[in-house]
């Protein structure tokens, strides 16, 4: 059994075989899971909000999907990995309580599926949604994202 | 005032003053409901990191009760309660006279008493603001979500994300017969509203 590395609000952390990466209680928070399969290094970010335009100078770069992501991709190349065989899965972006118009967890899903675009690495799986929250538990060894719910039960992508 | 962080000690004194006058109408107004079951303790009113709060509750995969009252007019922002099972055990017993065995098993009048007594709280607490400030707040019915208290705060994180990671929390503890219960209330005007309030109560 590897170690399991906690991975906070507005922060990313990345991690090589056999260790685990963890994140508690996602609601309209997203994880962006990234995965090398021939490094077997994984990256996780989590994202609080979609957008980091009209901010303040000194922002949180983790904090925002624009800006978060691009951050965790550079530095998982810099271990080596290669951005052609990246791969992401995400999940989060609930919302947990009805909101009027579009809500902070569906803006956060948008905006991390854009930037994915943008940097060119390829989604393979999605759980996300739903008015419920989520810890995810992304595995180096294998690449596999455990969605645990108290509401849903858990599943794996 | 740029964020929740920069409160002075006067600042704090007169809301937690507000606190206090608060927490005396909500013993009153519940007395009247519970038969008089129910004593409220001085509030405890700390502002603390978002990160902090988790913790205080107990760990982010803690399920609780989340309530959900927005503030509107005057004064932008909302009221997040959060209540333990202990919480709603205590409610839901002296209210409904219902054992509670968990939260799954709280029905439809289970989630009408907890947002009654959310509303007498938050009435409370607001009138008490209202009447010291003179501004006009309505409040929303309440929401409900019952989850990880993790998954709960980033409802509160992400609206107010811009404005520093600080929180404004009250946490009371609702004494019936021999136990005491503790309620969690985090109170967020946006900060314009913060900056009217304190003004308003001159202290700015």
């Amino acid at each position: 059994m590897g170690e399991r590395i906690i991975v906070g609000i507005s922060d990313q952390k990345i991690a090589s075989n056999p260790d685990v990466l963890v994140s508690y209680a996602l609601g309209s928070c997203v994880g962006i899971c990234i995965y090398d399969n021939v490094m077997r290094i994984a990256g996780l970010a989590h994202i609080l909000l979609p957008d980091s335009a009209n901010r303040q100078d000194n922002i949180n770069v983790y904090k925002y999907a624009d800006t978060a992501i691009e951050r965790l991709i550079i530095s998982m190349e810099r271990k080596g990995c290669v951005r052609y065989r990246l791969t992401a899965k995400i999940s989060g972006g609930a919302n947990m309580f009805s909101s009027i118009g579009k809500s902070v967890g569906e803006k956060n899903i948008e905006a991390v599926k854009k930037e994915l675009v943008r940097l060119r690495i390829r989604m393979i799986a999605e759980d996300t949604g739903g008015n419920f929250g989520r810890t995810l538990e992304f595995n180096s060894v294998s690449g596999m994202l455990l969605v645990k719910s108290i509401q849903r039960g858990n599943v794996i992508i | 005032m740029e964020s929740y962080d920069s409160f002075n000690e006067l600042q704090r004194d007169v809301i937690r003053e507000i606190g206090n006058i608060g927490a005396g109408n909500a013993a009153t107004a519940l007395a009247g409901i519970l038969n008089n079951k129910v004593s409220i303790t001085v509030p405890q009113l700390q502002i603390i990191d978002v990160g902090e709060i988790v913790s205080v509750l107990g760990g982010p995969e803690r399920e609780v009760v989340g309530v959900l009252v927005n503030m509107t007019d005057d004064v932008e922002g909302m009221l997040l309660y959060i209540l333990d099972d202990e919480f709603v055990e205590m409610v839901t017993e002296l209210l409904l006279g219902e054992p509670f065995d968990n939260y799954r098993s709280i029905n439809e009048i289970g989630l009408s008493a907890l947002k009654e007594i959310s509303n007498i709280l938050s009435g409370s607490y607001i009138n008490a603001l209202s009447s010291m400030t003179n501004l006009d707040i309505r409040l929303s019915a309440p929401e409900i979500a019952i989850d990880m208290v993790g998954a709960i705060l980033n409802y509160p994180a992400a609206q107010f994300g811009e404005m520093g990671d600080k929180l404004l929390l009250i946490e009371e503890d609702f004494i019936s017969g021999g136990n005491s219960v503790k309620s969690h209330m985090l109170i967020m005007p946006d900060l314009e509203s913060l900056t009217l309030i304190l003004n308003r109560l001159g202290v700015k």
